[in-house]
């Protein structure tokens, strides 16, 4: 594992060899997907009472932007050839997630599952989740590693890039859309946001690319795939599988970030002023607005008739 | 080679899971297709488990189902615009090893149900919904077509636990189109409340006990219809539903049904500081004996609410639903045993099987009952405001001797119902309804 983070706009130092296909069912690109099961945030309720956030019998879904990065990973598999490959971290309930992914039409699903993996913020997830890929990669190495830009839960955008630079892959984050895919010579060409405009980069496989929302249509999958996805086999592994050794590096053990506190923020005790508009001409408004304004805020009119006078 | 399966059961509700699961285990290879997100996320009840009937099944089902309170008390009220008059029946031999009534929460049982049929071998896609039947030249019904691609999938025999609407049927020219006074349209709410003001407000003396309340008269407007009122751990579910024609014919909007019974001076205190977690609508078939389609054809067919199997009178519906099921599997796995196939002529034992149980025999029993109430409105409002102005007078202390005031609640009734004779007739006929 390199330790040296490869911008994008320079592409990897590192070229991977090219892949050594196993069987002939295991040609093409081997794309891995890290999803995550999380619970429809839509649904979440307060306790009146208690004031605590209520999980039960809130429905889990699949984090929606990883559902745009699994619908980029069957697009490019279906054009390229290979396998798409599900992976998620999670309690055993997770393997719900990963049979949908499955249905939605991926290839094959791992899910990592240990009591050892409770707690674990992102750090410890991408550490994980980079044990599971490389554990992956032993059969055949891992071309593109996909995940959504953020979840809904967590909404830290880290574990993403996380993985990428504990495994040393090229870092596509925030990506748009993936242009062109060069298989014989390693390069993948894709869109970036990015603030104020949109980079196109071209960068070296074997890459992570985090996917943005809105940048493709998921696919219906087939009877086919609903079918298979009901009866396929769910790789299951607890740490010691994924190759984990160091177990201190896990969960709550191997998570330095420490949630203090969770609260709803009180509602502000000032309401708004409403100022009324009828029967007065817009600079009649305008005044009565600066009025009210200066009244809460003495010092302001003191500063602005200090600059304009 | 498309995929062939002993039997594809059309839904994962109480009928469907009942059948899926009982096949299931008796190793037939089946697939089941619910149209829901989850397998019961679409599922809509009151609702009160019947022990009895999934105990037949999963004997111990208690260890594992997520259940909310078994019942101690039911409660019956009539009521009118600002009263009610009511019996209880309260016993604390419902508090026995293995209560006969429950409180549930239907989109957890549900995935719990779900489980037991998933866990019993039975192959389960959900979001698919099936649009229709595939038969081969001679008819006889082979397969199901669902709105995925991937064509059709075949199976030697489809049981449509489809539900109230009975689609798929209905689609395939198997029955005809619901009749809308045959169905109820019933609307819900669940409240939360903490569990120990439930406790206190329904005295209730653990978070296992709980009170069911069933409502006859002003609740219903007029219309045929019923309300209710049960308890779970944390929440109450409270819900009025009438026939489908009558909210036609009196244009009266179903929640506002809802909200004058929330309202009404009875009800409310039970309510008091609850927070409305979740609302809901159903169709419930109550047509009776005389509305069940036909229930079996070549390669197919019909359990559960699809089948028209409701107690409207004893509010039973989700055990004729699971019944059904059982049985309908139960003759199937038969058929499989024998060699025979699922034709017309051989499923006549499913019929006559559902002849021999309490499903049929009930429906039979009360089988005038739909139309009896259906013409006799003045049972939904006349007896319950007479039966409320009865026990006003007879507790009022105002001076006035008892003789005069019985004489006077009689005279109210006469001419309510414009004359004895007709009293007599309504009696006469509810009795002979009831047989």
């Amino acid at each position: 594992m390199s330790e040296k983070l490869i911008e994008p706009e320079f592409p990897g130092a590192e070229a991977m060899d090219a892949p050594k296909p196993a069987s002939k069912a295991e040609t093409g690109l081997n794309i891995v997907v890290c999803i995550k099961q999380v619970p429809d945030s839509a649904q979440i309720r307060v306790h009146p009472v208690t004031n605590t956030i209520m999980r039960q019998g809130v429905p889990t879904i699949i984090n929606p932007y990883d559902l745009f990065a699994l619908e980029e990973a069957m697009r490019l598999r279906d054009e390229f050839g290979g396998a798409v490959t599900v992976l998620t971290m999670g309690p055993p309930m997770a393997e719900d997630a990963l049979r949908r992914a499955l249905g939605l039409g991926a290839d094959k699903a791992v899910l990592i599952t240990d009591r050892r993996f409770a707690g674990s913020d992102t750090l410890a997830t991408s550490f994980a989740l980079a044990s599971a890929l490389d554990k992956i990669g032993e059969v055949r190495p891992v071309d593109i590693v996909f995940t959504g830009k953020q979840t809904i839960d967590g909404d830290t955008a880290q574990v993403g890039p996380g993985i990428a630079r504990r495994m040393g892959l090229n870092q596509l984050t925030y990506v748009s859309a993936i242009d062109a895919l060069d298989c014989e010579r390693g390069e993948i060409t894709v869109r970036r946001r990015s603030e104020g405009g949109v980079q196109v980069l071209r960068s070296k496989l074997p890459c992570l690319i985090t996917m943005l929302e809105d940048t493709n249509e998921l696919r219906r999958g087939t009877l086919q795939d609903m079918l298979r996805a009901a009866r396929a086999p769910v790789t299951i592994w607890s740490a010691e599988d994924a190759g984990i050794e160091d177990a201190l590096k896990c969960g709550l053990r191997g998570s330095p970030t420490v949630v203090k506190r969770v609260f709803a923020p009180s509602p502000r005790a000032e309401k708004a002023e409403m100022v009324a508009v009828e029967g007065k001409t817009p600079a009649q408004t305008a005044d009565a607005m600066l009025d009210l304004l200066f009244a809460k805020a003495p010092k302001l009119e003191a500063d602005l008739t200090a600059r304009f006078t | 080679m498309p995929e062939h399966f002993d039997a594809i059961v059309v839904g994962a509700g109480p009928s469907g899971n009942a059948a899926a699961y009982t096949m299931g285990k008796a190793g037939l290879n089946v697939l089941q297709i619910d149209r829901g997100e989850y397998p019961g996320s679409k599922n809509v009840q009151g609702a009160i488990l019947y022990a009895d009937a999934l105990e037949r099944m999963i004997p111990d089902f208690r260890e594992t189902a997520p259940l909310e309170r078994h019942v101690v008390e039911q409660r019956f009220w009539m009521l009118d615009e600002t009263s009610h008059t009511g019996t209880h029946h309260r016993s604390d031999s419902f508090n026995e090893e293995k209560p006969n009534r429950y409180t549930i929460l239907r989109a957890q049982f549900d995935k719990w149900f779900s489980k037991q049929v998933r866990d019993a071998g039975v192959t389960l896609i959900t979001e698919t919904t099936v649009t229709e039947l595939v038969r081969n030249a001679e008819g006889k019904v082979i397969g199901v077509l669902t709105d995925r691609e991937g064509g059709p999938v075949y199976a030697d025999v489809v049981v449509l636990g489809e539900g109230v609407n009975g689609l798929v049927a209905q689609r395939s020219g198997l029955r005809p189109e619901l009749r809308p006074q045959h169905v109820a349209l019933a609307v819900k709410e669940t409240h939360f409340l903490p569990e120990d003001t439930i406790r206190e407000r329904f005295n209730l003396s653990d978070e296992n006990e709980g009170v069911v309340i069933e409502v006859l008269g002003s609740v219903s407007s007029g219309m045929v219809g019923t309300g209710f009122l049960y308890t779970n751990k944390e929440s109450i579910s409270i819900g009025v539903g009438c026939l489908v024609s009558d909210f036609a014919e009196k244009q009266i909007p179903p929640y506002e049904l809802l909200d004058r019974f929330k309202s009404h001076p009875s009800v409310r205190p039970l309510l008091k500081g609850s927070e409305m977690k979740e609302y809901v609508a159903h169709l419930i078939p109550e047509g009776g004996y005389d509305a069940i389609p036909n229930l079996t054809g070549d390669g197919w067919l019909i359990v559960g609410d699809a089948g028209q199997f409701v107690n409207a009178v004893h509010r039973e519906g989700s055990n004729l639903a699971m019944t059904t099921g059982r049985i309908a599997a139960e003759c199937l796995v038969r058929l499989k045993a024998e060699g025979l196939p699922a034709t017309e002529e051989n499923l006549k034992i499913y019929r006559d099987a559902l002849e021999e149980s309490f499903v049929l025999k009930d429906l039979k029993k009360y089988r005038k009952i739909p139309k009896l109430l259906e013409r006799n409105r003045q049972l939904f409002t006349t007896y319950p405001a007479f039966i409320n102005r009865s026990m006003q007078a007879f507790l009022r202390v105002d001076g006035r001797d008892k003789k005069t005031k019985e004489a006077e609640i009689l005279r109210g009734l006469k001419r309510a119902r414009g004359g004895w004779l007709r009293v007599a007739t309504d009696m006469v006929k509810v009795a002979r309804a009831w047989r």
